[in-house]
């Protein structure tokens, strides 16, 4: 690297070529003032603050935007460029309101902090000041163009970081102003509430609405920990303030998402403090739920746990791990049923979603996770989105990949529906929902066809090629088009601008996974992957998009029927043996129960106690009447969350469990990535932590858990998990570390399979086509297909006012021939049934979905749309098929 | 009668509005009527430069102009001039000196001085007309080029000659090309800068409206020379006659094979689009321009990178005004020995002025670069109307600045001028008399660039706007004399730290008025007085009681009804209603109304 020596008033300092001459200042603690510059996005130049003097350059030069060269004399603080400076800052504070004591950035405010250090009275230029309507109408941000100082960072984020362009100047002079399109407020643009734009705002023109008048950011204490929604796994600062959360801000440092975050990060936190809140434990009396005691509930809960392990063996009890707790509490979770109860009965949500990915991946790489890491994807060449709405469903992906698409890389969406993503791509396959492998077995026909696979790849780094060969050619395009309903032409655009390019990335979540074919489904996709040599470096690879914040973690940490922590199997008795002596007891060489057959079990009464821990299956799980039928079935079910849901409502003893800001801990994202989750409040009103809660339990049941710390947790976790071997919670700091470190001194793994597959060499699966399990027929003419929406997060973000109150109620999308065939029209409610089921919703008439297919999410607990979906699963996963069962709609009245 | 007559009619934008366009009817229909239609050509040009006197009319060979020509004139011209070779001379222009009818255009004083290099087909050919400009030697500099030179011998003979930018700025004009030329990529641009912007500035719009063909020849030849094959005209979409000319032109050369693929059978291809502007003054600056072709909103980004490396969509990219494309054709036919001998020793070649304001002859005028003012005012432009004195000159549009009597005689080039306070800028020529009030002026340069301000960078953006709150204090008599300090320490922080060339230069009126006009400032400030009597709310009006006739014609013109009076008593004006709109001052036909 070229390095360049420069004085910076009169001091001589060496940087690299390339560097601004703001940042040297800055690499050399010379502080500059800016307004308009942000190190995650382009420079403008436009504010004019950070102007330097530099001899032999006309006028003064932006510090920002001026690259330093060999030799140069920079002058940063004579009184030259101070007085420049302080012009600048009178006309800004001219035409600013000094409404500071009641401004919400007061003490926050750069504008505030250079007009003091540089003596700015305001009172120089006397004259017109700006007049506008503040930009109120949403429940998240308040825009107050009259405090705006036109430094165009929210454009620039909206741009940049976001990819929606949702602002720009508008006018021009002394009336320029920054805004969407046609000056409408928010909530009538594009806007989708990332608030970007307010996390770079340096003045009080853009500012937290649910923030207002809560707190001063002296009195306000910044704790970094991970989101609790999507896998994404972004990090931001709590705000606190008296023991209180009291809004969200970015956190430049976040590993995976620097200042970007989604409406639900930002603004649905509020949900901690929801009425719904469970505050102190509920013992079903006479049939009702009635408060108690801790340690009435926890003495309760033991003595049933040990009657029925007493009475039916340890086999009668089975329990359900959370998603959204920390690895620590997961851990423990399995701990519990395993080293505890005596059984292997234990399983989490990640069997309704991501367990085709665990096993399919597993099967053919070795390793069941995601293979590359997030912040490759902004420059990446070619992406491959099936079966997943990243916009929506994963917000900060959707942004990166529309930073890689800003770049110039090339995008192929394959879904049903018309997503943001499939608008913004170069080539959209729509095809017939279930016809996964049909389409991927296709589009790998005409690479083999065409000579584009890799070679040396295949030969030097897989196994069973020619067997796949061979059943590919089953799949010819024309049959695969009739099949998928995607013309002939595109499956071969698509397997041209995947295989032929250098490095592709391949991304999919449930869209792929939840069919009774989704392991086939993802063995499918590792086999193109493999075939195009598209794995094992950077820029390509296999990448799941883990639906929870923590669903991966909770499967690294054994919440699995038959794994062990870190995927040791249940069955191999060197790993039986391994986790006997550790944890001092006899352990059960069977594997347990899925979640699915837990409910059939109930209802056979093979099954009599649950424990379930911060999940709601009688809302998320297919086929919810058969649910409800089986926890019914039970003799005793206990349900730890944090809100009084469906499930806890049959619950015979409830417990109030604390949400991510009470508790210490970690979440593992979906790049593998563990990151810190740091307690910012004690746990709200009676509540404890799950761990806590899990460790009385153990306490009471003679096996006791004793821990001082999650920390301590994790240490245990280390020692017997080599993917996790390296893990300390001081290690994980603010950045956290990618799995495996299987050493204090590995620094983690950005990218699986680099060498060689986990599993020596990766595996051809040949894999047959086979159509969905229930399809449209004469009785049930429609498709129902469910997903998320961007504004909610599964079933608890209703918990949040501001999210609720944005997006209240569920909105089933029908294409509009439909909605004419049916005689409805936009938001009118309709009556949807299934074999399984019915209920009423509101609908919205869009051409995002095709005709013949409904699309409805499963946030809404007034619109429990598992009642229809279909419990058929996948026959290695028991993953349900929920993007594919027949439906019906009618008018209601 | 003159065998094979031509009738050149202007039809450029100015004298289009003052009713050029039925003269060519009647004239037409007339010429028929008398049975001419054989030897007599009617030819709608483009500007003939003296838009103060149109509509135009030159008779050819005789070189005879008329002006203000009115339909009710055709007939006698045709009867007389063309059919008889007698001149109507109420229809001649008067020597300004002799007061006697010129007959000879070329003895004319506004076109003896001027030399017209890029001006030679305006005025004198049909800009519809493709035929019309190859029969003046039209892409014979194109057919030079590809048939003859190679790029970089191009660009040697552009550098040789010394042409700078004409948009302003002056750069070398070789100099930028091989910018251009030594970028490596699969893709460039060319543009050229049609967002003639500037108060008063016309002479790229009559160069479109005029001579189309020159500017498409001179970018062919600079795309040729820099290895482009794509090309824009950012036009401003307030010249539809120009963007009309320009597109018949572009259609014409297509079809005539110089432009499109593999042009003259050279393999060198090249293609050219007209995009109309949407408006905004700040699209001149290259960067907005730019980015207004790309669909943005077209505000100024920091250069670097230029758009020789980074320019449009990334590529790189040359921009020249329409000027300078004009000249191309010209010094690759006659040679860069050729154009250099024009000029002065840094500024070569000749210059297009728009001569507006308080001049006799307003119009356009082409003239070496060196010319001094004061030819080009008193000489070319015939002086100050009504026999008023000078008093300043402002040059370079907005971002000029305005000379006084004493700087008349400073040379025309990049450098005296910008030493001066002032720039060459695109070369508008706003002559002011003793009428005008340059605080007032000052105001009305600021308010300009502080309305068309992106509003990106803050300087520009906040900062003109306090200039303009400023003078307009002063031109109210609310200034303070320190006022001129801020003033002036505004105006010098504005200049060294905005982001463009608008922001930079837009205080410089400013600073020129301050400079050269101080006590005008000082009479608005501190003796509550505007020399000029044009600054309102400095002036009041009241009537000689001993000179008032009572007539009551005051009174009854005045749009605010605040003079009283009556046969029997003298008028007076109630001061407090007074709206100071001067109709009174008109209308008194006896002088008792006084202004002070």
């Amino acid at each position: 690297m070229e390095w360049f020596t420069l004085t910076i008033d009169g001091r001589e300092v060496s940087v690299p070529k390339g560097t601004t001459v703001l940042e040297a200042c800055r690499m050399h603690d010379i502080s500059i003032p800016t307004l308009c510059h942000d190190p995650e996005l382009t420079s403008a130049g436009a504010c004019r603050l950070c102007i330097v003097q530099i001899e032999g350059m006309r006028n003064l030069p932006p510090s920002c935007v001026t690259q330093v060269a060999q030799g140069m004399a920079v002058q940063t603080q004579n009184s030259k460029v101070r007085a420049a400076r302080k012009t600048i800052l009178e006309l800004l504070v001219a035409n600013h309101p000094l409404d500071c004591m009641t401004c919400q950035r007061m003490g926050n405010c750069s504008l505030a902090q250079y007009a003091y250090e540089y003596g700015v009275t305001g009172t120089l230029y006397q004259g017109e000041r700006r007049n506008l309507s503040v930009d109120e109408g949403n429940p998240f941000i308040l825009r107050d163009p009259n405090k705006c100082i036109l430094c165009g960072k929210c454009i620039r984020a909206c741009d940049e970081i976001q990819g929606r362009s949702v602002l720009d100047f508008s006018f021009r002079g002394f009336d320029t102003q920054v805004g969407p399109a046609f000056n409408l407020p928010y909530h009538e643009s594009d806007c989708v509430f990332c608030g970007s734009c307010v996390s770079v705002c340096p003045v009080g023109a853009l500012t937290e609405k649910k923030m207002a008048g809560k707190g001063r950011p002296w009195d306000v204490t910044k704790v970094q920990t991970t989101c609790p929604f999507c896998g994404t796994g972004c990090n931001f600062d709590l705000n606190v303030k008296d023991g209180k959360v009291i809004g969200v801000t970015s956190n430049p440092n976040a590993p995976v998402n620097g200042k970007a975050l989604c409406v639900k990060g930002r603004f649905g936190m509020d949900m901690i403090y929801s009425q719904n809140r469970l505050t102190t434990p509920l013992i079903r009396k006479e049939g009702v739920l009635v408060p108690a005691e801790w340690d009435e509930a926890l003495d309760l809960v033991a003595k049933k746990f040990r009657e029925i392990k007493d009475n039916y063996g340890a086999n009668a009890l089975a329990a359900l791990s959370s998603a959204h707790c920390t690895n620590e509490e997961n851990y423990l979770m399995q701990k519990f049923m395993r080293a505890v109860i005596g059984t292997n009965n234990i399983d989490h949500c990640a069997r309704v979603c991501h367990a085709p990915t665990v096993a399919g991946l597993a099967v053919s790489f070795g390793s069941g996770a995601s293979t590359n890491s997030f912040n490759e994807i902004p420059d990446a060449k070619v992406m491959f989105v099936i079966g997943a709405n990243p916009t929506e469903a994963h917000p900060v992906v959707g942004t990166k990949m529309k930073q890689a698409l800003a770049k110039g890389a090339k995008l192929i969406v394959a879904d049903p529906r018309k997503i943001e993503l499939a608008e913004g791509s170069d080539l959209w396959l729509r095809l017939r929902p279930g016809t996964d492998v049909a389409l991927i077995n296709g589009i790998m026909n005409i690479i083999l066809a065409n000579g584009w696979e890799d070679r040396s790849f295949i030969e030097k780094r897989t196994e069973g090629f020619e067997k796949f060969r061979e059943n590919l050619e089953n799949y010819p395009p024309e049959i695969v088009s009739q099949l998928t309903g995607v013309p002939v032409e595109q499956l071969i655009e698509a397997a041209r601008i995947y295989a032929t390019a250098e490095r592709a990335m391949i991304f999919y979540t449930l869209g792929i996974t939840e069919h009774t074919t989704g392991t086939d489904n993802v063995m499918s996709l590792a086999n193109l992957a493999m075939l195009t040599g598209n794995v094992g470096k950077t820029y390509s690879g296999v990448n799941p998009l883990r639906g929870q914040n923590n669903v991966q973690g909770s499967c690294d940490m054994g919440a699995l029927p038959g794994d062990y922590p870190g995927y040791q199997k249940v069955v191999n008795p060197e790993v039986q043996k391994k986790f006997e002596e550790a944890w001092g007891v006899a352990l059960s060489p069977n594997v347990g129960l899925m979640l699915p057959d837990m409910f059939p079990a109930a209802i056979n009464k093979d099954l009599h106690a649950m424990y379930i821990m911060g999940e709601d299956p009688v809302v998320t799980d297919a086929d919810a009447n058969h649910v409800r039928r089986g926890l019914e079935s039970l003799d005793f079910l206990v349900v730890q969350d944090i809100f009084m849901s469906e499930t806890a409502k049959m619950a015979d003893v409830v417990l109030p469990g604390a949400s991510f800001a009470e508790k210490t801990g970690t979440f593992t994202n979906a790049e593998r990535r563990i990151q810190m989750v740091n307690q910012a409040i004690q746990p709200i009103s009676n509540a404890k932590t799950d761990g806590e809660i899990l460790c009385e339990l153990a306490n009471r049941m003679g096996y006791p858990f004793s821990y001082n710390s999650s920390a301590e947790i994790m240490r245990e976790v280390a020692r017997l998990t080599p993917l996790y071997g390296g893990v300390t919670h001081e290690r994980l700091g603010t950045q956290g570390l990618q799995w495996p470190v299987p050493t204090l001194e590995h620094p983690g793994s950005k990218v699986l399979h680099q060498e060689t597959f986990s599993r020596g060499k990766g595996i051809f699966m040949a894999i047959s086509y086979q159509e969905a399990n229930e399809l449209p027929d004469e009785q049930y003419p429609f498709l129902l297909s469910t997903g998320r929406k961007l504004s909610h997060y599964n079933v608890f973000t209703q918990n949040s006012e501001a999210l609720d109150s944005y997006s209240p109620e569920e909105l089933a999308e029908i294409n509009p021939l439909d909605a004419e065939r049916l005689g409805v029209e936009d938001g009118e409610r309709v009556k949807v049934t299934s074999r399984r089921g019915e209920l009423e919703t509101k609908i919205q008439i869009t051409d995002r979905v095709p005709s013949g297919i409904v699309f409805m999410t499963f946030h809404y607990m007034e619109t429990p749309t598992n009642v229809l979906t279909n419990g058929a699963s996948d026959k290695v996963s028991k993953t349900y098929e929920y993007k594919t069962c027949g439906v019906n709609l009618t008018k209601i009245g | 009668m003159a065998e094979n007559q031509k009738i050149l009619v202007c039809a450029g934008t100015g004298c289009a509005s003052s009713g050029a366009l039925p003269i060519i009817d009647i004239l037409k229909e007339e010429i028929k009527r008398q049975g001419l239609e054989e030897t007599v050509t009617i030819v709608g040009t483009g500007c003939q430069g003296f838009c103060e006197k149109g509509p135009t009319i030159v008779i050819e060979p005789q070189h005879v102009l008329y002006t203000r020509v009115q339909g009710e004139d055709i007939a006698e011209i045709v009867a007389s001039d063309v059919m008889k070779g007698e001149r109507v001379e109420r229809l001649l222009l008067l020597d300004t000196e002799t007061q006697k009818p010129v007959t000879k255009m070329s003895d004319i004083r506004f076109f003896a001085k001027q030399h017209r290099i890029v001006l030679k087909n305006c005025g004198v050919i049909d800009p519809q007309r493709i035929q019309d400009y190859t029969a003046r030697d039209g892409y014979k500099a194109l057919e030079k080029v590809l048939k003859e030179m190679k790029p970089n011998e191009v660009i040697e003979e552009v550098k040789k000659s010394g042409l700078r930018g004409r948009g302003g700025a002056g750069f070398p004009t070789g100099l930028k090309w091989s910018f251009c030329q030594q970028t490596p990529s699969d893709k460039k641009y060319i543009i050229c800068n049609a967002d003639e912007g500037d108060p008063g500035a016309f002479m790229d719009r009559s160069v479109l409206e005029g001579d189309p063909h020159s500017v498409i020849e001179g970018m062919l030849i600079g795309a040729f020379a820099m290895g482009v094959d794509e090309g824009y005209v950012y036009c401003r979409a307030e010249y539809p006659l120009a963007i009309k000319h320009l597109s018949i032109a572009i259609k014409q050369a297509e079809e005539a094979g110089f432009l499109g693929d593999n042009i003259l059978n050279s393999g060198f291809n090249f293609r050219l689009k007209v995009f109309a502007g949407a408006g905004a003054f700040v699209c001149g600056e290259e960067t907005a321009l730019m980015a207004s072709i790309e669909g943005k909103r077209g505000m100024p980004r920091v250069r670097p990178p230029f758009p020789a490396v980074s320019g449009l969509w990334g590529k790189p990219t040359n921009i020249n005004n329409v000027e300078t494309w004009s000249n191309i054709p010209h010094i690759i036919r006659h040679g860069a020995e050729w154009y250099a001998q024009f000029g002065t020793e840094k500024s070569k070649g000749t210059k297009i002025f728009a001569l507006t304001g308080k001049v006799n002859n307003t119009g356009l005028v082409e003239v070496p670069m060196g010319t001094t003012l004061r030819e080009i005012i008193f000489d070319i432009g015939g002086g100050i109307q009504n026999g008023k004195a000078f008093k300043a000159v402002q040059i370079g549009g907005p971002s000029g600045g305005c000379l006084p009597e004493n700087m008349l005689d400073l040379s025309v080039d990049y450098e005296t001028l910008t030493n001066a306070g002032a720039m060459v800028g695109s070369g508008g020529l706003v002559i002011m008399d003793e009428t005008t009030c340059m605080v007032d002026i000052a105001r009305f340069f600021v308010n300009f660039s502080q309305k068309e301000s992106c509003g990106k960078c803050t300087p520009c953006r906040e900062g003109n706007k306090r200039m303009y709150d400023i003078l307009d204090k002063i031109t109210k008599g609310e200034g303070k004399i320190e006022d001129l300090d801020t003033l002036e320490n505004l105006a010098l922080t504005i200049k060294e730290t905005s982001l463009c060339g608008l922001g930079q230069n837009a205080p410089n009126p400013v600073l020129a008025t301050l400079k050269y006009f101080r006590h005008e400032f000082e009479a608005h400030i501190l003796e509550h007085k505007c020399p000029a009597h044009v600054c309102s709310a400095l002036l009041s009006y009241a009537i000689d009681a001993d000179k008032c006739k009572k007539c009551g014609l005051c009174a009854k013109n005045c749009p605010a009804n605040c003079i009283k009076g009556d046969k029997n008593t003298p008028y007076v004006i109630n001061q407090d209603e007074c709206i100071k709109c001067g109709t009174c001052l008109d209308k008194c036909k006896f002088g008792a109304v006084t202004r002070s």
